[in-house]
């Protein structure tokens, strides 16, 4: 492991990478604070920038640099103006808005960045514990296990997307997969429903989809309903960015927790940092006891440090299975898998085997990513926080500017742009009748690889036996359904309770 | 009916045609004995998808949760207040800029794009609003065809 480590270490530090570091921690800060744009939108506007680096390692970097500050700069706009860019961060505005609204918003800021640095940095640690042995016995895996993981993969990413959703992301998974079947087919690489169009023969382009999915719907919202990004245009000074020593020894053990429990719930995919930092917060504010327990909500420190390491834990987490099985647990991991294919690097267990570089620096741009958060853009702060500022009239054709040359200089291929549009319209009204759209990107990308896994096993056993004749296949296929029947089995019958109850009174 | 109810419908109605589109799909010779074929997958997901809508068209319509999103989830009861026609000037312009990129060559098309853009959404200080499309056209002109290395035709077709 020292070997991986001092080998992540030659390539992060060169003097290239870490400027990429820090550039993409302050643009994913700068972009992320502007309310409505997640990390999504801001990885998808820049991934032509990573992949035209030409290098993997760089490209990762940058992209995971972009991350942390997205996250970070989200939770900047939830305690400033309680206008949480990223649904990571919502929990962040319960008890950080308050306290700005109480004066003390350099002190929130301070507590966010710190809790987000350790976060950040234990996940890291654990991460660099848990992918080789995850990789270890990943190397077992055949086509038909890969096959059976991409069916869990992408079932976990239905389960978890919330009550009364899990219809609508599996409808969303499979036309991700059915649009990844556009281009050429599996194993024999024949066009295939191109309708005639040469443009489509390369299928669709990944970049253009993300574009499409998340920055353009984004973007539209904006417009539609400019009040959702509305500040109260008051701009107080940030000022007192010190915390005391009881404060933080108040808030060190929740951090510790945290960190764990976020890592944990990040390495599951599907969950990502969303559901670390409400289940953080939820958790922390049932140990607290008596009185802390009551300022939980109006600005309780222990309220703000929770969701704020645990979002961070999981990104970090998050990359678990992406490092390690090649399966992305998020979208924005999603994202960057895509990336990294343009690349031509697979990620998966062979990964740390065929380039042990690139795992590694993105390991330990990881531990510089988080430091460059703390060091570099909370002085930042009050500077940055100008930009919320900027009229929405000049930033928006900009933004809609961005994902359009985005797309263009992918493929200079001006079809692409309409396919832009058409796509970004389609998931606009997709999200206006509250359609998940992660699941249809993650099927999108794991769409090809499945069809290959599938096609060599079933040459392989000449049929579907394999399915069952493998023990690993058929544990993980049954896993897989399990993750999509528990949930709606309990749901089932605690709804028939409830009416049980109802009826009983 | 629901708007998410429609697009079950609409997809539905993709899933039919792309199946029918999967089981006419014409076979190469030598695939025609294989295990695997390349519409076995489009096969399989075209009954998988079709089967998704079917539940979604017929599941119960769920309340409306107050929970909402925090985010601010759009509510389409309220779409009237939304400002639809911008929304589609927007994409409009959009379209034009595709189409116009290539033959106005990407400055003019860019710099049109934005100054109509920042017009559509009400930005009356058109000299300012040159100013800045200017100059941001020819920074990411400047940006994506020396640092990146990508070429992206400056001018007009009858200048270059």
């Amino acid at each position: 492991m020292l070997e991986g480590v001092l080998l992540g270490l030659e390539t992060a530090l060169s003097f290239k990478n870490l400027l990429l570091v820090v550039a993409g921690c302050l643009v994913g800060t700068l972009i992320g604070m502007l309310p409505g744009l997640g990390p999504m939108s801001i990885i998808a506007i820049m991934i032509p920038v990573a992949i035209t680096l030409g290098d993997p390692s760089a490209a990762l970097i940058l992209l995971a640099g972009v991350y942390y500050g997205a996250i970070f700069g989200g939770s900047t706009s939830s305690i400033l103006i309680n206008a949480p860019g990223v649904a990571g961060t919502v929990a962040t505005s319960f008890d950080g808005y308050p306290m700005a609204r109480q004066g003390k918003a350099g002190k929130a800021l301070t507590i966010a960045a710190v809790s987000s640095f350790t976060g950040g940095t234990v996940g890291a640690i654990l991460l660099m514990g848990f992918a080789p042995i995850l990789s270890s016995v990943a190397l077992l895996f055949h086509s038909a296990e890969y096959f059976a993981m991409m069916i869990v993969g992408l079932s976990a990413i239905a389960a978890f997307a919330g009550t009364g959703k899990v219809t609508k992301a599996l409808m969303m998974t499979v036309i991700g997969l059915i649009l990844a079947t556009v281009g050429e087919s599996a194993l024999f690489n024949a066009p295939r429903f191109t309708m005639g169009l040469t443009d489509l023969q390369s299928g669709f382009s990944f970049i253009t989809l993300a574009m499409a999915l998340f920055a353009l719907p984004e973007a539209l919202y904006l417009v539609l309903d400019p009040r959702r990004a509305e500040s109260d245009g008051k701009n107080e000074a940030i000022k007192d960015l010190r915390i005391t020593r009881a404060e933080a020894r108040a808030i060190a053990p929740v951090v510790a927790r945290q960190s764990v429990q976020g890592f944990l719930i990040g390495v599951m995919p599907g969950a990502g940092a969303t559901l670390a930092s409400f289940l953080g917060y939820a958790v922390e504010r049932n140990i607290a006891k008596g009185e802390e327990q009551e300022e939980f909500g109006k600005g309780s420190i222990k309220g703000l440090a929770a969701p704020e390491t645990a979002n961070n834990a999981a990104c970090t987490g998050s990359f678990v299975p992406l490092l390690t099985l090649g399966i992305p647990g998020s979208g924005t991991t999603a994202i960057l898998l895509g990336a990294l294919i343009a690349l031509n690097v697979n990620p998966g267990p062979r990964l740390m085997i065929d380039n042990p570089s690139v795992f590694w620096s993105v390991i330990i741009s990881m531990y510089i990513g988080n430091a460059v958060l703390l060091i570099l853009n909370l002085p930042l702060i009050p500077y940055i926080a100008r930009l919320l500022t900027v009229p929405r009239n000049y930033l928006i054709p900009f933004i809609l500017f961005f994902t359009m040359v985005g797309a263009y200089i992918g493929q200079n291929n001006a079809t692409e742009l309409l396919l832009l549009v058409g796509l970004g319209v389609c998931a606009t009204i997709l999200r206006f009748a509250d359609y998940p759209l992660p699941p249809l990107l993650i099927g999108f990308i794991l769409g090809g690889m499945m069809e290959n896994n599938f096609a060599r096993s079933v040459n392989l056993t000449d049929g579907i036996a394999f399915m069952y004749e493998r023990p690993m296949t058929l544990c993980l296929l049954i896993f897989g359904l399990l993750l999509i029947f528990v949930p709606a089995y309990r749901r089932r019958r605690a709804k028939a309770l409830q009416k049980g109850v109802a009826l009983g009174d | 009916m629901a708007l998410d109810k429609w697009i079950a419908i609409a997809f539905l109605v993709i899933c039919i045609v792309y199946g029918y589109a999967a089981y006419n799909y014409p076979l190469l010779p030598f695939e025609r004995n294989m295990v695997f074929l390349p519409n076995t997958m489009p096969m399989v997901l075209s009954a998988l998808g079709a089967f998704f809508a079917l539940l979604i068209l017929l599941a119960p319509s769920p309340k409306a949760d107050a929970e909402g999103d925090a985010l601010g989830n759009i509510n389409l009861g309220k779409w009237r207040e939304y400002k639809v026609g911008q929304a589609l000037g927007l994409i409009a312009l959009m379209i034009a800029y595709a189409l116009a990129l290539r033959p106005v060559g990407f400055i003019a098309a860019t710099t049109l794009f934005l100054v109509g853009a920042g017009w559509t959404r009400g930005e009356r200080k058109l000299v300012i609003m040159i100013g800045v499309a200017l100059v941001g056209a020819l920074c990411i002109w400047y940006l994506v065809q020396e640092a990146l290395g990508i070429f992206l035709r400056p001018l007009p077709w009858f200048l270059s």
